[in-house]
């Protein structure tokens, strides 16, 4: 199974600094804050969905890791955040940062012995860790609460000043600073020799390594970032909802995230970005319109990405910008 | 003889009951151009697997100037100098040519490609213009952006052969180059062998089915068949050659 990216839009001599559209879309989030006050929590909900389909890039986008269990590492983020503070660390920042240097020791853990896999083995075998661990979670109720989860922890403020608050505006801020960091760092890696790199993985694994080139050790480091930010994501959930639930490490979360990045748009991370609002205020609104065949919609929309928008929203965005501006799709000028 | 660059002796490889490779024995000289050739399913492919260390033979050595080569990884090959360009153009598809073309500069400078995820691209101006010089070497300069995929085969095979010559190797290992080639673009291709010859200390080996090919440009022959290697010889010997015949005819004549 070959899974097909297009590089639109993304060349190997990018300038390291944020792009417009970056600032754009952030300052777009900026302006939520204001302007939707009531639906803080949500936006922030968002903005973590934005965070962990932005971990999901770094593998399948730039590496070509093509997973189906990537909420095995958004898991682990989730609970150990959770016991961390039931144990009494409570400061959320370097909670996230622990969270998210678990996942990714799992990550480094796994990488050498399934990233040898590609195709339909590799899909299944992320899969049968995700469902490993699901049920794991599941029947550990010491450990992990199983089906009632995880509750009754608390956080001391952010940066020993921001209280949080059920309206979620410190919630939302929050989320919004790590999904900005976490998209600078990243932006900033696809612009290295090592984001290239990755590329070069993706695209033939074979001529990487005639090229002198450790392919496996590449991939490694690449899951294992990618399941950092995973954690992160993970982390987040658990501080801005004060719960984890079992939902974390199951198979429909490694889904939903998927469908987020093939809706906004797969290998040039504002997919993340763009694909998480739409997918969950879609799913928000479908829901409240039918909880019994929301999923329709959904499915409609995939169907019509992958007939018409191969490339997302994202994708379309970008024909959208390169016609205005008076260039052909291959990058040279008419 | 040990001033042989690459020396591989006794090669063995099986696939189950088939064996593909029986007592190979293949030496390459410094800065010689060496041809294999051989009817379908001789085991000329397989034993430039074994060179690269994408297949390990069962029994046998291969000794790349003084080191044995078998036990490495792939990457590590490379690293000593062996680069192969493959019968179908391995390259990356959805990157720009540029792009294709600054890969290996990176890999050469950096060994097994050093992992700085900080350190911008943009910034590197030696690689990008060593790139720069390869494309304009190979007449690819005006192709920079366009996206590997949609070349043409002749300018991707030049391509393929352009990043495994950035990295300087010193054997350099083709697998039926001009397949498939229109009869201009084997023309350019020969011409292109020859000019890297001459201009750069290096090894070729290269497996070829086109005879036009291998006359006009191998210096020394070796000619498999059935997995063993019948004759190794200059090419004007092995044109009348009675085993050479016979591999190819599957007769036994005499040669008159």
């Amino acid at each position: 199974m070959k899974i097909t990216v297009s590089s639109t839009g993304l060349s190997a001599l990018d300038r390291p600094r944020m792009p417009m559209i970056a600032l754009v879309v952030f300052a777009l989030a900026l302006a939520v804050f204001f302007v939707f006050p009531d639906r803080l929590s949500l936006a922030a909900y968002i903005g973590i969905f934005a965070l962990f389909a932005l971990s999901l890039d770094l593998a399948l986008g730039m590496a070509g890791i093509v997973t189906l269990g990537h909420a095995a590492f958004f898991g682990v983020g989730a609970y150990t955040a959770g016991w961390l503070a039931l144990a009494g660390w409570q400061e959320p920042i370097t909670g996230v940062v622990i969270s998210g240097l678990c996942a990714a020791a799992l990550a480094g853990a796994l990488g050498p012995f399934i990233l040898r896999l590609t195709g339909l083995p590799l899909v299944m075998v992320t899969l049968a860790v995700g469902v490993f661990l699901f049920e794991a979670a599941n029947k550990l109720t010491w450990l992990t609460g199983g089906d009632d989860g995880l509750y009754g922890m608390t956080f001391s403020p952010v940066l020993g000043i921001f209280e949080w608050s059920i309206y979620g505006t410190t919630d939302y801020l929050y989320v919004l600073a790590w999904l900005a960091l976490a998209f600078y760092g990243c932006h900033r890696l696809t612009t290295s020799n090592f984001g290239l790199a990755l590329r070069g993985v993706r695209e033939n694994r074979l001529r990487m390594s005639l090229l002198g080139s450790s392919v496996l050790a590449q991939l490694t480091l690449a899951y294992a970032l990618s399941a950092f930010i995973a954690g992160v994501a993970g982390a987040l959930l658990a501080q801005t909802s004060e719960f984890v639930g079992l939902e974390v490490l199951s198979v429909e979360k490694s889904i939903d995230v998927l469908v987020i990045l093939v809706l906004g748009g797969v290998g040039h991370l504002y997919g993340a970005l763009l694909g998480a609002p739409v997918y969950l205020l879609i799913k928000d609104m479908s829901k409240e319109w039918n909880p019994h065949a929301w999923m329709i919609i959904i499915g409609f929309m995939l169907v019509f990405v992958m007939l018409v928008a191969r490339g997302g929203i994202h994708g379309v965005l970008h024909k959208v910008i390169e016609r205005s501006r008076g260039k052909l799709p291959n990058g040279e000028p008419r | 003889m040990t001033d042989n660059l690459l020396e591989a002796i006794g090669l063995q490889k099986s696939f189950g009951a088939l064996k593909v490779a029986q007592d190979v024995t293949l030496r390459l000289r410094p800065g010689e151009r060496h041809a294999l050739i051989g009817p379908n399913g001789a085991g000329k492919s397989t034993l430039l697997n074994c060179l690269v260390g994408k297949l390990i033979p069962d029994t046998g050595s291969v000794m790349f100037d003084g080191q044995s080569v078998l036990g490495r990884k792939p990457y590590e090959i490379n690293q000593m100098g062996i680069s192969r360009v493959f019968q179908t153009p391995e390259i990356f598809g959805d990157l720009s040519v540029q792009e294709n073309m600054m890969i290996p500069c990176f890999a050469k400078r950096d060994g097994a490609f050093q992992m700085n995820a900080l350190t911008a691209m943009s910034s590197q101006r030696d690689v990008i213009e060593k790139a720069e010089e390869m494309l304009v070497e190979m007449k690819l300069a005006d192709k920079r952006h366009m996206h590997a995929a949609s070349m043409s085969r002749g300018d991707k095979r030049r391509l393929e052969i352009a990043m495994c010559l950035s990295q300087d190797p010193r054997l350099l290992l083709l697998d039926e180059p001009t397949a498939g080639m229109a009869r201009a673009d084997t023309n350019n291709t020969i011409d292109l062998l020859k000019q890297i010859k001459d201009e750069r200390d290096i090894t070729i080996a290269i497996i070829e089915h086109d005879m036009h090919v291998v006359f006009s440009l191998a210096e020394r022959i070796t000619v498999l068949a059935q997995g063993t290697p019948l004759v190794e010889d200059t090419p004007d010997n092995i044109k009348g050659h009675p085993k050479v015949r016979e591999a190819y005819l599957g007769e036994s004549q005499d040669a008159a």
